[in-house]
């Protein structure tokens, strides 16, 4: 029985150590390291919600982790990683929190629950790909835009398209209730809705769908995953303003970004942040946008 | 609520592609049901075996599951439904629509062969045997005697299952088909400030659809009551 008994323990033990081995991978995404801002006294107003993030010394953060490069979390992932994650750091790092630490609530939003998670206080902000619209604007705050992009085409590397234009009466893959979904159909192409980006690139290479289509910055990431066997084609036919979202209550919040992103824009890391996570993918730095006045 | 009425057609188109998901799983999974419950409850003891094996995998494996293999796993060992290549109307029926069908019916046929059984069950060991004496083979015993009665004292089972069929195909909302949870998802992003109103009328309109098929399976039960 005795070696019996060894045998399991052993392969037991080697289980484990696998799964460990496993755990590791993808984790030497870094990005860039930001530490937090030392003296917070009276730096803000009292009573606003800023004072309250950097008095109790923690924030949550609604994020996307389907989206390499710009919001991205691997399954085995302790924190998220991407150009919105760098910009949530310098914003929490102006808290006087240190980015790094457990004080800082990861928390996934997809496309659709952005606006019930801020109603609803499940999160303070959101940096999610989060394109600013009058109909966000009518029920929750955006602030921004940090960044402008738009929408093109994403194919296989043998594929012979060449833009949107191509694809007339095609079925072409994006994320259900996306603004992409729509602007694919008007394009005059079939949009299908998937539940996430990741799954429309599968489809895409296991040839369900001729091509997917949502913000070019997405797109870069997902072809630098996929070295190789997909591409980003065409002009971009759309134009996307990401901002950061907050609790539409608190107005004093927008004068507070904007000034954080406004600094980020002058001291350079902003496009320190912008080559970290999708210069690699072979997104050229763009012009720093201008920001919208709040409210 | 403009967002509903203003685009009505979508609303309609979301719920079209969920009625005729419904109306050719109903009955692909029937018909399966059927031949599985056969197998299950007949003499051929590697066919009861097999069936047996089927719905217990099945039935016991979640819906998402069964679609996330259909969609990702499928494709990579060439099961693919890419040549599916349909269109009616306004209505493109394609690999996403194939693979719901696939998914779904094979999902619903494990209830409705379970279905079926306790109606097997419910019909008197006698009438098999009287089938029997006079002649009649299995198949025979199976169509003229007991699948009949066992029809018709499954009917409230039955009803159950394709309801829950028919509220299952929003999952195929999540799998790249445009049906009405898929399109209600696109409205809640679109009119984030319509987001009750759009999630009642969605409501509503499942309510309504599952009425039919409850009215339906009311009728057929009264008709079909042992007088």
């Amino acid at each position: 029985m005795r070696p019996m008994k060894f045998r399991a323990a052993a392969a037991v033990l080697l289980a484990a150590s696998a799964l460990a081995a496993c755990g590791d991978a993808g984790s030497d995404d870094e990005g860039r390291d930001v530490s937090a801002e030392e003296d917070c006294d009276g730096k803000f107003e009292d009573g606003s919600a800023m004072a309250d993030w950097s008095e109790s010394g923690s924030i949550r953060i609604g994020h996307k982790t389907d989206q390499p490069g710009v919001g991205f979390q691997g399954a085995t992932d302790d924190v998220p990683s991407g150009f919105d994650i760098e910009m949530a750091k310098i914003l929490i790092a102006d808290l006087c929190i240190d980015p790094d630490s457990d004080d800082v609530k990861w928390i996934e939003t997809i496309s659709d629950n952005r606006e019930p998670f801020l109603q609803s206080d499940k999160v303070d902000l959101v940096l999610a790909s989060y394109s600013i619209t009058d109909e966000r604007r009518a029920i929750v705050g955006q602030a921004g835009p940090y960044m402008i992009t738009g929408q093109q085409v994403l194919v296989p590397s043998d594929s012979d398209v060449e833009s949107i234009d191509d694809l007339k009466g095609e079925e072409v893959c994006s994320v259900t209730g996306s603004t992409s979904l729509e602007n694919v159909n008007a394009a005059g192409a079939k949009g299908v809705g998937a539940d996430d980006y990741s799954e429309c690139a599968e489809k895409v290479l296991d040839g369900t769908y001729p091509a997917m289509s949502t913000d070019g910055t997405i797109l870069a990431g997902l072809a630098a995953q996929n070295e190789g066997e997909l591409k980003v084609v065409g002009e971009e036919f759309s134009e996307e303003r990401i901002g950061v979202g907050y609790q539409k209550e608190e107005a004093e919040v927008c004068e507070w970004i904007n000034g954080v992103l406004e600094e980020s824009f002058e001291d350079g890391s902003w496009e320190d942040a912008f080559e970290t996570t999708l210069g690699p993918s072979g997104v050229e730095t763009p012009e720093a946008p201008e920001l919208d006045p709040c409210q | 609520m403009e967002a509903i009425f203003d685009n009505f057609d979508a609303v309609l188109k979301g719920f079209g592609y969920t009625l005729f998901l419904f109306l050719v799983c109903a009955v692909v999974s029937l018909v399966l049901g059927t031949i599985l419950v056969a197998m299950r409850v007949g003499p051929i003891a590697v066919l009861s075996r097999a069936a047996a094996v089927y719905v217990t995998l099945v039935r016991n494996t979640p819906l998402v599951m069964v679609f996330f293999f259909f969609h990702f796993a499928g494709p990579k060992i060439g099961i693919n439904f890419n040549w599916v290549d349909v269109h009616v109307g306004g209505f493109d029926f394609t690999s996403a629509f194939s693979t719901a069908v696939v998914a779904l019916s094979l999902y619903t046929s494990t209830f409705v062969c379970e279905a079926l059984r306790s109606g097997v069950n419910s019909v008197p060991l006698g009438q098999a045997e009287a089938a029997r004496a006079i002649g009649l083979p299995f198949t025979g015993t199976m169509t003229e005697v007991v699948l009949p009665q066992a029809f018709r004292a499954s009917v409230p089972p039955l009803a159950s299952t394709l309801i829950a069929m028919l509220k299952n195909t929003s999952v195929a909302g999540v799998f790249y088909l445009a049906e009405a949870l898929a399109t209600m998802r696109g409205f809640t992003k679109d009119y984030a400030d319509q987001r009750w109103g759009i999630l009642i009328s969605f409501a509503i309109g499942y309510i309504i659809l599952v009425e039919v098929v409850s009215l339906i399976a009311h009728r057929m039960e009264r008709r079909w009551r042992i007088a």
